[in-house]
């Protein structure tokens, strides 16, 4: 019996599969991908991680399916003990995995590159200049970071600095992240903001959040023996809500407003007397 | 037994022997906490108050520390006693009246924010955001001033505590410091426990001397300036 055309068939069986899983990987798994619709970055992010499995579906399938038809075809006989015909390299096979592969990565830095200038950072810290801003009115909110809490100051309030992060919906934030002491990295899962808080430095990150919902706040850089419980929860509320909440942080905080030091992008605070 | 029978017994013996010496040393350090330490019932209080009574010292001595005898420290009042413990048990849906006896001198807040008292409540319960110190009712304090804190940020609660005058004339050199016989700031407050469970407690002040950023030694290490709040 002749030698099928191994190339052909294995290739028709790939690209079938391909055919079958591409849409389910798309219009069934995407949906799920973290992190949600939290905001314009949160959604973003999504559509950039199905993408991301949509380019890697087909390669998965290749090296799976070639795997499985090796397995399969290629098995040795019963009581056979054959040595398998010796591969010398194929020119075609090395050229078309190196083409296929650099225009795949490529291609998807191209798109992330895209991306991060399209949706002004896509939710990351963008450091103290960022490249691209969104147009119009933005809130600015600046994180503050130290050992082991984060404090949110509103400057456009009286420079009202809060122990909770509550934001208004439909309104473009940018976020000044910044450290008192140690790295630390403000990330607010469903809103798809991460961003590093460096002492001395000024991360800024755009977000704009499109649901009303509460949030988890997490710091994601190892930062000490409380590291695990700078943990928080924030708040998206409507404009009139937000309008509320900030005239009573006002109010409940005026006393530590009178103190706190004139607003600035970053702070670099010595113990004014003993420790450090 | 071959002699590589006898390598491969011998060299397997030292691994084992090695693997669980590693293994205990990392058990012990892994659960060693300090004991904790229940509040005691309050005479006569509402809610099913209990009373917690500490003292911060500037140095927590070899009495109770010999490895770290010039380590800030927490300490609390049980059955008489100054015991080195930072795991305090409280009962839930309660309210803890606590007396901090400040011994230590003013470090300053990193953070002013935090010098603004925050989540205590009156002796009946309602929300009040003042702590009495040295007698006097306050709702902040200097943030140049503060020696420590007692914060518990899963409840809200932040109570910045000062430090006694640099020019104090008998400042307790080390722990055990008795309020009796050296300089100390009094501060009392009560605040409300909740639901039951293990919450965090630590010092905001950057106050560990010696170490980078004031943040080492006793600020990164259980039982010194953290510990936990156990609701039961």
């Amino acid at each position: 019996m002749s030698e099928p055309n191994h190339a052909r068939r294995f290739g028709l069986i790939w690209l079938v599969a391909t055919i079958v899983a591409l849409p389910l990987v798309i219009l069934l798994i995407g949906p799920i991908l973290p992190p949600g619709n939290g905001s314009e970055q949160a959604s973003g992010q999504v559509t950039d991680n199905t993408v991301l499995l949509a380019m890697a579906t087909p390669v998965l399938l290749l090296v799976v399916i070639y795997l499985l038809y090796a397995i399969v075809c290629f098995r040795q006989p019963k009581g056979a003990a054959l040595e398998g015909p010796a591969v010398r390299g194929d020119t075609r096979v090395q050229t078309a995995w190196i083409v296929i592969t650099s225009v795949l990565v490529l291609a998807l830095a191209g798109y992330g590159t895209v991306r991060l200038l399209s949706d002004y950072g896509s939710g990351t810290g963008s450091g103290p200049t960022p490249l691209t801003k969104p147009s119009g009115p933005k809130l600015p909110v600046q994180v503050i970071a130290q050992q082991w809490a984060f404090t949110y100051r509103y400057p456009t309030y009286g420079g009202v600095e809060t122990p909770h992060l509550v934001l208004p919906v439909n309104q473009w934030v940018e976020l000044n992240v910044t450290s008192l002491d140690v790295i630390h990295s403000f990330w607010a899962y469903q809103l798809g903001v991460k961003a590093d808080a460096n002492p001395d430095v000024n991360n800024v990150a755009f977000v704009k959040p499109t649901h009303l919902e509460t949030f988890e706040v997490r710091c994601s850089e190892l930062c000490g023996i409380w590291h695990g419980s700078m943990f928080d929860h924030g708040k998206v509320v409507t404009q009139s809500a937000f309008a509320t909440w900030i005239r009573e942080q006002q109010v409940k905080f005026a006393a530590a407003t009178k103190v706190l030091p004139p607003y600035s992008k970053t702070y670099l605070p010595e113990p004014t007397r003993r420790g450090g | 037994m071959s002699l590589f029978g006898k390598k491969l017994l011998g060299v397997g013996t030292a691994v084992v022997v090695v693997g669980v010496l590693i293994g205990l040393y990392v058990a012990n350090w892994a659960t060693s906490f300090p004991t904790p330490v229940a509040a005691t019932v309050a005479p006569g209080a509402v809610l099913g108050g209990t009373n917690l009574t500490l003292e911060t010292v500037a140095a927590i001595g070899s009495k109770y520390s010999p490895a770290h005898p010039d380590w800030v420290s927490y300490l609390v009042r049980s059955k008489g006693q100054w015991i080195h413990s930072t795991i305090y048990t409280v009962p839930a849906n309660s309210i803890v009246h606590v007396t901090i006896y400040q011994f230590d001198s003013p470090t300053g807040l990193r953070n002013p924010f935090l010098s603004q008292v925050q989540g205590t409540v009156s002796e009946g319960g309602a929300a009040s955001g003042t702590v009495s110190i040295d007698g006097k009712t306050v709702n902040a304090i200097n943030p140049e001033e503060a020696s420590h804190t007692f914060a518990v940020p899963q409840l809200g609660v932040f109570v910045p505590l000062p430090g006694i005058s640099e020019e104090a004339k008998n400042p307790c050199e080390e722990a055990p410091c008795e309020p009796s016989k050296f300089a100390h700031r009094t501060i009392t407050f009560s605040f409300r426990t909740g639901k039951k469970g293990r919450y965090r407690w630590q010092c905001f002040v950057p106050c560990a001397a010696g170490f980078i950023a004031g943040n080492g030694g006793p600020m990164q290490t259980l039982g010194y300036m953290g510990g936990f709040l156990d609701v039961v």
